[in-house]
């Protein structure tokens, strides 16, 4: 078990990088604690599965180093670094049983038979596979699979971190949630680091005691669920998290008060000295239709069963709202309101505004 | 998909006919012979099952088809793992991949009959650069056209040259197909490169490997013009394989009835051990 | 509009489609929705040509079509894997059904740049597909089905293979892309928040048959029995047992509460008390709610929703709420659910109240 750190890393799969845009990873400096369990959240062609191979040894960086506690691993080849990985596709031995299967990493290691015989049933008994142990790998259902493939990443107790590239990919929707639940009960009885790289924000959220989000190969934010719902540091966190994301509206400034299609509309505090082309960033969630306001017409109103999402146009500017109650019907004219604490200015995409205290 | 008139099936008489004309029909007339005594005159006589009997009972025919598993037998021991082997000496990616393929392309590219030339020529003792090599340089006496066990060598040594390619590149097109994640797992699990090759390329070149197996063996045990233009069944009848012998009976001695009634026999053994050996490779895909 | 008479499907001796009866109609889309396995590809199938029917009839505007091959059907069909020719460029790949149509060349370039405008293609009408990224590479196949004009254009689960931001993104989409066009749109999916977002109509699918069909709204609210609640529900929907006796429902665990209206009228019995997820929640905010007390099993968080996997009796519980509600696992927990939400129904499934 170790902290991992990863300094100045820089990854570019070009033989001589000339720009910015030439790098996969550009500069990404991060710590993560022992036994924690993260996230890495972003879309595809954020950098995120690169990330995960140069943690694992199956990549080179570019630049920068790698650490596992005190030790610099970052030429290290994988099975020298005590990692396991679970891909995206269950990757199991189809001519071994699953017992074989789960013993082999195990065996490879020199691992004694007593010790072997152990953790293959304690690994078997949290996964819940124990009446397949000596079925054939190859005819078991993809989640049962991607459940053994997981199984020998855990079966030894020598790992310093297990990482997992979209696992649930192949897994059938109706089961996704039963495998989301078995992993943070894994997590919790194993106690090992976990790094969960995906695009999916529930299974990000759901299984992560914090999250890095990441777009274009850097990192955006890091933080608890809570607090990337709550408070985005940057408008793509605010988009990316959250169904509807976050309605990021264009607005101009005139001294401490922000202008939204002529509306003077109040904020959460004061703006920060952060300079920028300025947006108004506000959650469907805390726009509400109210008797006074800004004046909208509403475009589209879909009914999501729990909620309603309602389409709006003020001025020239589409935006969305979420509202528990009967929504207004298409076509007509509201008023929106929005609520000050939630209500925050980004300046080039990054926060700029102080929660008042 | 449901079409609305029949008007393709026209376009496949031609062929049809092709196939009955060149196919069919001798065989049919193969058939004939068969059960029947010919002295020439168009007139024939009726002998049943008898040509069966007096082929299956025969010293020569027992010996030719005794040489010809021998020598299927070595072809594929020696070509399967020697294709297997070269497949995965094969870079995968990169620059070499298409040089390599054309490489391994060439041998089968060659006509039959010339490479049989091409081999007998070089095995030739004072000419052939392998004849001079063996004997002249390395001092072993080596003739195939008077030594028997010279004469295997060289038609096993040029069967391998010219046809393990074949296993090659369907071993290749097998171990291509295998996704890079798997070679990762094992790296992560650290499995030896010989677990690797047990566990995950074996495996997973199952299904190209029955065919280049099946394909070598129904070729191996139909062969004639290479042999035959090597060593011409010689020296003496060391090397006169089923295939060999049978073109003696019929062209040669013209005797048709037996003739044809071995060739049955060839086509019904090639036929029954392909269909165990198909057997015996897919069973576990059950 | 597409009719389908008794069409049933059937491989051997199993049926995969049992005889279904249906009226899609253009101007709005017609969402099948069920699980994996329902049978929503196969339906699709039949309806396009590609598979032989058992029994029944297929008509299209008016006309049986049953026996025409796909080629003659007009329809277009976007799979859930991206299928574009490989060989040939974006432009050519949205021109390919006009050049077997053989149009007039000026008329082929209008509608490819018409169609690549729709999708934002247009920067990349030279590329190949695998140059183009997984969700453009879709947009190539939809500005296919757009540009060609059909008279039905089938989906099956288009935005499956698609990271679940792009997914929502698409989806947004879609309507407008249609709208107007006069075909009728059949979209397959198995997500229910899907169906609620594309509005329309939705058919209820579920082992082979199409449970309940209609607006997508209504048959929310209103499934008109158990397998149709259940199949248009994520997280799944709450049902338990319960007992009715003069105005009291009671569930095995003791849990009561006053019942009124149309579910007090029922014959005193068994049944099965159906609640969505959305309607069990973690707050008391009236006193007519019940309350339920449960161990909390699984929690997930969802950006905007947090749901709670609770445990009450032998029967799995699931609550949905809005906002990030950290809860603790292994804890007890009060979960308020209030009985108008309820419904009810009989022993074979069908709903009673």
């Amino acid at each position: 078990m170790a902290e991992i750190k990863l300094s100045h890393l820089r990854h570019s799969y070009l033989p001589n990088p000339s720009g910015p845009d030439d790098y996969a990873l550009k500069e990404i400096d991060l710590t993560w604690r022992d036994g924690g369990a993260y996230a890495l959240l972003g879309p595809s062609g954020c950098g995120k599965s690169t990330l995960l191979n140069i943690i694992s040894g199956l990549l080179a960086p570019s630049e920068g180093k790698v650490f596992f506690g005190e030790h610099d691993v970052t030429t290290l080849a994988p099975n020298e670094r005590n990692i396991a990985q679970v891909f995206q596709f269950p990757v199991i031995y189809d001519t071994m049983t699953v017992r074989q299967n789960l013993t082999f990493p195990l065996k490879n290691r020199g691992v004694d038979e007593g010790t072997i015989a152990r953790r293959v049933s304690e690994i078997a008994e949290m996964l819940e596979v124990t009446e397949m142990l000596d079925t054939r790998a190859a005819g078991l259902s993809p989640d049962n699979k991607q459940k053994i493939s997981m199984g020998r990443g855990l079966v030894r107790d020598d790992v310093n971190v297990v990482m997992f590239d979209e696992p649930l990919t192949v897994i059938d929707p109706h089961l996704k949630w039963k495998l989301r639940s078995k992993l943070k009960e894994l997590h919790q009885r194993v106690q090992a680091t976990m790094i969960y790289v995906t695009h999916d924000q529930t299974e990000a959220l759901t299984f992560a005691d914090e999250v890095v989000v990441m777009q274009d190969g850097v990192v955006v934010q890091i933080g608890t669920p809570v607090e990337l719902f709550e408070r985005p540091q940057h408008t793509f966190v605010g988009h990316f998290i959250g169904s509807p994301g976050m309605n990021v509206l264009p607005c101009d400034l005139k001294g401490d008060r922000a202008i939204f299609e002529g509306h003077d509309i109040t904020l959460e505090g004061p703006l920060t000295a952060r300079g920028g082309a300025p947006q108004i960033g506000i959650r469907p969630e805390y726009i509400s239709v109210a008797s006074t306001g800004l004046p909208a017409t509403v475009t589209k109103v879909a009914d999501v069963g729990r909620h309603f999402v309602i389409d709006a146009v003020v001025g020239n500017t589409k935006l969305k709202a979420v509202s528990e109650h009967k929504a207004p019907d298409a076509g007509s004219s509201v008023h929106l309101t929005f609520k000050p604490d939630q209500t925050r200015v980004y300046r080039d995409g990054w926060i700029a505004t102080e929660a008042r205290k | 998909m449901r079409t609305e008139n029949q008007k393709a099936w026209f376009f496949v008489l031609p062929v049809l006919f092709l196939v009955a004309f060149n196919a069919l029909l001798p065989m049919m007339t193969v058939v004939n012979y068969s059960v029947q005594e010919t002295f020439g005159n168009n007139q024939f006589f009726w002998e049943g099952l008898d040509w069966f009997e007096q082929i299956l009972r025969s010293e020569r025919f027992q010996a030719a088809l005794g040489r010809q598993f021998l020598f299927t037998g070595i072809i594929l021991a020696i070509e399967v793992p020697l294709g297997i082997i070269i497949a995965l000496s094969m870079p995968r990616k990169g620059f070499w991949v298409p040089v390599c393929l054309v490489l391994m392309a060439l041998p089968m590219l060659i006509p039959w009959n010339v490479v049989g030339a091409m081999w007998n020529i070089f095995a030739l003792p004072k000419i052939g650069m392998l004849g001079y090599f063996m004997n002249d340089v390395l001092g072993i006496h080596y003739d195939m056209t008077q030594d028997p066990l010279a004469a295997w060598i060289t038609i096993i040594v040029m069967d391998v040259w010219h046809w393990t390619s074949l296993v090659v590149l369907l071993c290749y097109a097998g171990l291509v197909s295998i996704p890079d994640a798997y070679y990762q797992a094992a790296k992560i699990d650290a499995a030896s490169p010989w677990s690797v090759f047990r566990y995950i390329q074996l495996p997973k070149m199952k299904t190209v490997l029955t065919i280049a197996i099946l394909l070598r063996f129904m070729d191996s045990f139909n062969i004639y013009t290479e042999p035959f233009v090597l060593t011409g069944g010689g020296p003496g009848n060391s090397t006169t394989l089923l295939s060999i012998d049978l073109v003696k009976i019929a062209l040669g001695q013209f005797d048709l009835g037996p003739a044809a009634a071995m060739s049955l026999i060839y086509f019904a053994i090639t036929l029954a051990v392909s269909w165990v050996f198909y057997v015996v490779m897919t069973k576990d895909d059950q | 509009m597409i009719e389908l008479e008794d069409v049933t499907k059937r491989v051997g001796t199993v049926t995969h489609i049992k005889p279904t009866n249906l009226k899609l109609e253009a101007g709005h889309f017609n969402v099948l929705l069920g699980a994996t396995g329902a049978g929503k590809t196969s339906l699709i199938k039949l309806m396009a040509g590609l598979d032989p029917m058992a029994s029944g009839r297929i008509l299209m505007d008016g006309k049986d079509v049953t026996r025409l091959n796909t080629q003659k059907r007009r329809i277009s069909l976007v799979h859930q894997f991206f299928v574009n020719y490989p060989h040939m460029s974006v432009f050519e790949n949205i021109a390919s059904p006009l050049r077997v149509a053989r149009l007039p060349e000026s008329e082929i370039q209008g509608r490819v740049e018409e169609a690549a405008d729709l999708l934002q293609l247009r920067p990349m009408l030279n590329r190949k597909p695998n140059e183009l990224s997984g969700g453009q590479q879709q947009r190539t196949a939809l500005a296919r089905a757009i540009a060609k004009e059909s008279q039905a254009v089938f989906l099956d689960e288009p935005l499956a293979n698609l990271d679940y931001k792009l997914r929502e993104e698409l989806r947004e989409q879609l309507p407008e892309l249609f709208a107007g066009r006069g075909a009728v749109v059949v979209y397959a999916t198995s997500e229910p928040e899907e169906a609620l977002m594309l509005g329309g109509y939705t058919g209820l699918m579920d082992d082979g048959g199409v449970t309940q069909f209609g607006k997508t709204s209504e048959i929310y609210r209103h499934p008109s029995n158990l397998t149709a609640a259940r199949v248009f529900s994520d997280p799944p929907i709450n049902a338990a047992e319960v007992t009715k006796a003069g105005r009291e429902a009671k569930l095995q665990t003791g849990v009561r509460w006053t019942l009124d209206g149309k579910a007090a009228a029922l014959p005193d019995g068994s049944y099965t008390v159906a609640v969505r997820p959305h309607r069990v929640l973690p707050k008391r905010s009236n006193k007519h709610e019940v309350e339920l007390r449960g161990q909390v099993l699984v929690t997930e968080l969802s950006g905007s929703d947090s749901s709670a996997h609770f445990r009450l009796g032998d029967v799995d519980w699931v609550s949905l709420s809005s906002g990030v509600h950290p809860y603790k696992v292994g804890e007890d927990h009060a979960f308020f659910m209030d009985p108008t939400h309820c419904r009810y129904f009989g022993t074979d499934g069908t709903r009673v109240a």
